[in-house]
């Protein structure tokens, strides 16, 4: 295959990484924005999230689609309301102290990790994708006859993936929609900026923050109910996705939400490009090497403000 | 109508309030007055249920504040104008009036009436209220508590580094909310402001309330004012 197509097929799958990231990035993201809450286990989130995919798509016989589409609706909920109890029984308790909060989050991996261990097994299991069509792409070049279209062989996408982009998408949208256009989104903001005047404003400011640790956690399930089907579900899935959040997180701006979508392309496409045309290792020591840039040029991140 | 009996509160282990008792009655303005760190604004903290109490109680129309969550206590009618004015500096001018309506469901009326106090805010509802001059941000953090429809309303120091046709402007409001019949605690350093629109006047120092008084036996008295104000 020629320079170009090969590019475009490496762009193609750092879109589909970049899709994956950005939702488990942006999850990340507005638990620490809201909260103050650097959230260790965060991938295990995400790991649950693929496990109960499995499990869903499993239990629900029929077409793959019904299973899949069952999954995408119930596991996001189910592993929110799983967050969300973690915040009430751990998280509240040590007060959302920085340090603490990070100890604790450390333990909650842990447990979640080795449970998932312990009752699923160290197995990986495939989700089958509800629809999978392979499209050939095709290719422009100037030849001897002048501009023509060509189909290179193995210049291809599957539908699938094409809607995991289409999803992420969607979900960003209604995700900015809700942040900025109605009342719980008002709510989370103002508890973002001012914890206190949001309670002296009658915001039950407890219930504020069980509710974003969910969200946060439902968004990086949700990534993985999306990312089952291409890559398996098992129970050491997590670690990648936390550390390419974090990644992602720190150099967008801490908190900043624009920040964390740019940075997540940036990452995601940069991971896609360089892993096809070098490795996938060379992909992750770059992606680091941009963090430790960052933090030493630009410590608040592409889109984050300094402290007043 | 509003009470303070004999509180006693402070920041973890380190204890402010060692006692302090005030009433306030509707359609009345309270001055606390007191040097930095007597624990005026302390005791507002205290109100709004955001600091524990060692010892004591609040009461509003007979009902006890003290305990409650602190998301419960404005939701009984308490309006809190913080010190430093505290907006919600990212939201705009229009989303900062709407989390005050909020908190006690307060609708479009509410709106209206707290925009046509504040005109200046009509104009600028979009824009960010940390881009809002400071006399702006104080009138937006007044409105913001109004928008409560409040029983009770809290100013801690709103002429604070205010030009004089905004203090006067802020003034003029308090007194027109008396009017209204509310009852309204002012923390306030510069005893020439509260002289003409206080109604009583309480000293705190060192976390106790050690005289309330008439606006009329301070004027004229410098000796009370060295004591407590050491001016």
């Amino acid at each position: 295959m020629d320079f170009g197509p090969h590019l475009m097929l490496a762009s193609l799958e750092g879109a589909v990484i970049s899709a994956i990231l950005v939702l488990t990035a942006m999850g990340l993201s507005i638990v620490f924005g809201v909260m103050r809450v650097v959230n260790v286990a965060h991938g295990e989130f995400f790991m649950l999230g693929a496990v109960f995919a499995w499990a869903v798509t499993t239990m629900i016989s029929g077409h793959a689609a019904l299973g899949f589409v069952a999954a995408l609706i119930i596991v996001p909920v189910l592993v929110g309301a799983i967050a969300a109890g973690v915040d009430q029984l751990i998280l509240k308790r040590i007060d959302y102290d920085v340090d603490r909060t990070i100890v604790a989050t450390i333990g909650v991996l842990y447990i979640v990790q080795q449970s998932t261990l312990m009752l699923y097994g160290p197995e990986a299991r495939p989700v089958e994708p509800p629809f999978n069509l392979r499209l050939a792409l095709p290719w422009f070049e100037f030849g001897e006859n002048g501009f023509q279209m060509i189909w290179p062989w193995g210049l291809s996408v599957t539908t699938y993936k094409l809607f995991v982009i289409g999803a992420a998408i969607v979900v960003l949208g209604a995700l900015w929609l809700v942040l900025t256009r109605t009342k719980i989104g008002l709510v989370m903001r103002a508890t973002q900026q001012d914890r206190d005047m949001a309670q002296a404003f009658g915001v039950p400011v407890g219930q504020v923050y069980s509710l974003v640790f969910g969200l946060g956690a439902g968004l990086a399930a949700l990534g993985a109910v999306l990312v089952v089907p291409i890559q398996q579900a098992h129970y050491l899935m997590g670690g990648d996705p936390l550390l390419l959040a974090f990644i992602v997180v720190i150099i967008g701006g801490l908190g900043s939400l624009p920040g964390t979508v740019i940075a997540a392309l940036l990452i995601g496409m940069s991971d896609g490009i360089i892993s096809v045309f070098f490795s996938p290792t060379l992909a992750k020591i770059i992606a680091t090497f941009l963090v430790a840039m960052v933090l030493v040029f630009r410590p608040q991140g592409l889109m984050g403000r300094v402290a007043a | 109508m509003f009470e303070v009996r004999n509180v006693h509160t402070g920041y973890g282990q380190v204890q402010v309030l060692f006692g302090v008792s005030l009433t306030v009655n509707a359609a009345e303005i309270h001055c606390l007055m007191g040097r930095n760190g007597a624990g005026k604004s302390t005791l507002l903290k205290a109100v709004m249920g955001q600091l524990p109490l060692k010892q004591g109680e609040i009461l509003l129309d007979g009902e006890r504040l003290d305990g409650l969550p602190a998301h419960l206590v404005p939701k009984r009618g308490i309006g809190y104008v913080p010190q430093g004015r505290r907006l919600f500096k990212e939201l705009t001018v229009s989303e900062n009036i709407e989390m005050g309506l909020m908190t006690r469901g307060e609708g479009a009326q509410t709106r209206d009436w707290v925009l046509d106090l504040f005109p200046r805010l009509s104009e600028r509802l979009d824009q960010v209220a940390g881009t809002l001059s400071g006399g702006e941000q104080q009138m937006l953090a007044t409105a913001r508590a109004l928008c409560l429809r409040p029983k009770v309303l809290l100013l801690d120091e709103p002429t604070e580094g205010l030009q004089p046709s905004m203090i006067e402007q802020i003034r003029q409001v308090v007194v027109k909310m008396k009017a209204e019949g509310y009852a309204i605690i002012l923390v306030e350093q510069r005893i020439d402001a509260v002289l003409s629109i206080a109604d009583r006047i309480t000293f705190i120092e060192n976390g106790k309330d050690r005289e309330t008084v008439l606006p009329s036996d301070v004027a004229g008295n410098g000796a009370i004012l060295t004591k407590y104000l050491g001016v």
